[in-house]
């Protein structure tokens, strides 16, 4: 009797820590240790700049949560983001007004993500072979076709009040963790409280009973990458005006692991049908307070990735140990 | 009868005269036996050009301008794009020995992935001209500045404002590119030197930015945070300086900090000069490269030696820029190359 009731108290203990809550305790333990150990780092400037730092990745997280969620996964984000933003500056630089420009360029966006969207939903061809064939074609593209000059674009002289984006601060808060804490909370109340928002968990969470319930599953997966292409244009935009320079460089950069890593490490299940926004933020934090304390501790970028890899195993070691997989996703694999 | 002799005499002379001054002439003509010979030397030669890539502005001017000259002298010329892909590049390398063109034109990406193959290509009779990121080997030519002594002139600029006897942190940042990077590396060893020699300087940063402007920005930024004394950045190449000196604006310290860095004098290197975000920038002029590397070609083919026999280095002059130097058309677009080479 006394055995049986200590494994419950044990798998209430484990259910409580779940790899959202591990991925912040280990969040907090960072802070509290770098916050000893590195002076000013608890300072509200630093802070701020920690945040700053990781909002791009935050917001391209959130793009990626839409489309998970639904069982999917969007490995164009980053390309779509790259091209679509330096597209708008260039056609900016070239003379056409700003808003012209940013309004072909979210267009562009829209219109490949939505290419992406009928490919998987209407074609049936898996999320994963799907946007990692159109981020190579959104990029080839793009750079053969769009962007025809270097492959960094500087930001334009008339780029005006749009550069406030990157660069500015509200109530002293800079625009970029404004930006996303919008965008988050955008995606919040859409994926709680609307009916497109609970089918997309409906979707993840079992693709046929929700077509049988009546759920317009296709539309729906449409949708899902087009919302995912229109957050990238918004990452984009904020990524060119806070660095002046849009750099197409990036879609081979190891960026679209660092938003799967700030998604799965706050604890969205790749299955789908699991998370939310909050598990985002606690994510891009993690890697924020790690980036930021490296940076001040002069750590070589190369030896940031190996810790930061480390981090992300660690978490992923710890929740197998506390959740290990049930029946469910022993039957259906991770993605 | 003796006037019609003199006539006859008279006009002999004449056509004589004319036939001579004629055929003078056309000796004049033939009288540069060291023409012919050179333009022989060099048409119908091969040129392929292997950048790390042809998207950004330095190399666009380098292979403009080789092409542009390769074209004026009978010469085919062919690039290829790797696109940033150091794999993808040694296997262009390595296809390209098998193809045996008479030139390769290319650029490390880092000191030893590409080391062995160049190598080869000289062993195989291939001409290999290096520019500005020269690998751990000597080929017939590298083109580029003199790297380390442009890291020690950066570092003496950075000290002449906030070494000794100036009234600052002496507190000094360093953006490197990507660390094994020639440019990055030799750069370092230059400015580390003369920081070593003036011990009251205080590098309080040396960190790798990737040749990413997004990278650049954000370690300046925390670099900013924790020292919001800093005197002086280094960055060492203007295409990711942009990032460095936007963080330094955006933290509103523009007055305070000396941003040198350096590049291949696009147009965008005069934009930032005359908006502050640089407060010098030395030049190494990228089409004078482009033309220092075809002039490399033109006297290796003409010499008709073995390739890998003359081995020189040919160091691009510099000249230190700043808002003051910046007029209308004293940088170049690199839209103008890019066309040349589509």
């Amino acid at each position: 009797m006394k055995r049986q009731g200590d494994g419950r108290r044990m798998r209430v203990w484990t259910r409580y820590f779940n790899q959202e809550r591990i991925v912040f305790a280990l969040t907090v333990l960072l802070l509290i240790l770098f916050a000893l150990t590195l002076p000013k780092f608890l300072a509200p400037s630093n802070l701020l700049s920690l945040v700053r730092s990781v909002a791009v990745l935050g917001i391209l997280g959130l793009g990626m949560l839409v489309v998970v969620l639904g069982r999917g996964i969007d490995l164009s984000l980053v390309a779509t983001m790259a091209i679509s933003v330096a597209w708008s500056l260039q056609l900016a630089a070239s003379g056409l007004s700003v808003a012209s420009a940013m309004g072909i360029g979210l267009l562009l966006a829209l219109g490949m993500s939505l290419v992406t969207g009928i490919l998987i939903a209407y074609a049936e061809i898996p999320s994963l072979f799907a946007t990692l064939a159109m981020a190579t074609f959104v990029y080839g593209f793009g750079r053969a076709h769009l962007i025809t000059g270097t492959d960094v674009v500087y930001l334009p002289p008339n780029i005006g009040m749009l550069a406030g984006l990157g660069q500015g601060a509200l109530f002293g808060i800079p625009m970029p963790i404004v930006v996303a804490a919008v965008v988050a909370l955008i995606a919040y109340l859409f994926l709680r409280y609307t009916k497109p928002g609970r089918f997309i968990y409906a979707i993840g969470d079992n693709l046929a009973s929700a077509r049988i319930g009546g759920v317009p599953v296709r539309p729906i997966l449409v949708a899902q990458y087009v919302i995912a292409g229109g957050i990238a244009f918004v990452a984009g935009l904020v990524t060119a005006t806070s660095a002046e320079a849009m750099n197409t460089r990036v879609v081979n950069s190891n960026m679209i692991y660092d938003v799967i890593l700030v998604v799965v490490l706050g604890g969205v299940g790749l299955s789908g049908g699991r998370g939310n926004v909050r598990n985002v933020i606690v994510g891009a934090l993690l890697i924020g307070v790690l980036m930021n304390g490296m940076t001040i501790m002069d750590v070589q970028y190369t030896i940031q990735n190996v810790i930061k890899s480390l981090i992300l195993l660690l978490a992923i070691v710890v929740d197998s140990i506390l959740n290990p997989r049930d029946e469910q996703t022993g039957q259906q694999g991770d993605i | 009868m003796k006037t019609m002799h003199r006539l006859a005499l008279a006009a002999t002379a004449f056509v004589g005269i004319a036939a001579a001054a004629i055929g003078a002439a056309r000796a004049d003509d033939m009288n540069d036996p060291y023409r012919q010979p050179a333009l022989d030397a060099l048409k119908g030669k091969s040129i392929v050009y292997l950048p790390i890539s042809i998207g950004f502005d330095l190399a666009q001017a380098w292979g403009g301008v080789v092409k542009t000259e390769a074209e004026r002298y009978g010469m085919k010329f062919k690039s290829q794009d790797p696109n940033w892909n150091t794999g993808a590049m040694a296997q262009g390398l390595t296809s390209l020995i098998a193809e045996k063109p008479d030139v390769i034109v290319t650029q490390n990406p880092d000191l030893q992935s590409l080391a062995r193959l160049l190598k080869q290509a000289n062993a195989a009779g291939i001409v290999v001209i290096q520019m500005n990121m020269q690998g751990a080997v000597q080929t017939d030519a590298f083109v580029g500045p003199d790297f380390i002594a442009m890291g020690e002139q950066a570092a003496k600029m950075v000290v002449a404002k906030c070494g000794k006897g100036t009234e600052t942190s002496h507190k000094v940042s360093i953006v490197q590119g990507v660390l094994t990077g020639g440019v990055s590396y030799y750069q370092v060893q230059g400015i580390k030197k003369v920081f070593e020699a003036n011990p009251e300087i205080k590098v309080v940063s040396s960190q790798a930015a990737d040749w990413d402007a997004s990278k650049a920005r954000a370690i300046t930024e925390t670099v900013l945070q924790q020292n919001p004394d800093l005197c002086g950045v280094i960055d060492v190449w203007d295409g990711q300086g942009v990032g460095t000196g936007a963080a330094i604006k955006q933290a509103g310290k523009q007055d305070q900090v000396y941003f040198v860095t350096s590049g291949g004098g696009a147009q965008s290197m005069c934009d930032r000069l005359a908006d502050g975000t640089f407060s010098a920038a030395i030049n190494y002029d990228a089409p004078g490269m482009g033309r220092d590397a075809f002039t490399a070609i033109s006297a290796v083919l003409q010499a008709k030696q073995k390739a890998g026999t003359m081995k020189f280095q040919l160091y691009s002059p510099t000249r230190v820029m700043t808002k003051a130097d910046v007029k209308a058309g004293t940088c170049w677009d690199p839209e103008q190359y890019a066309k040349l080479l589509r």
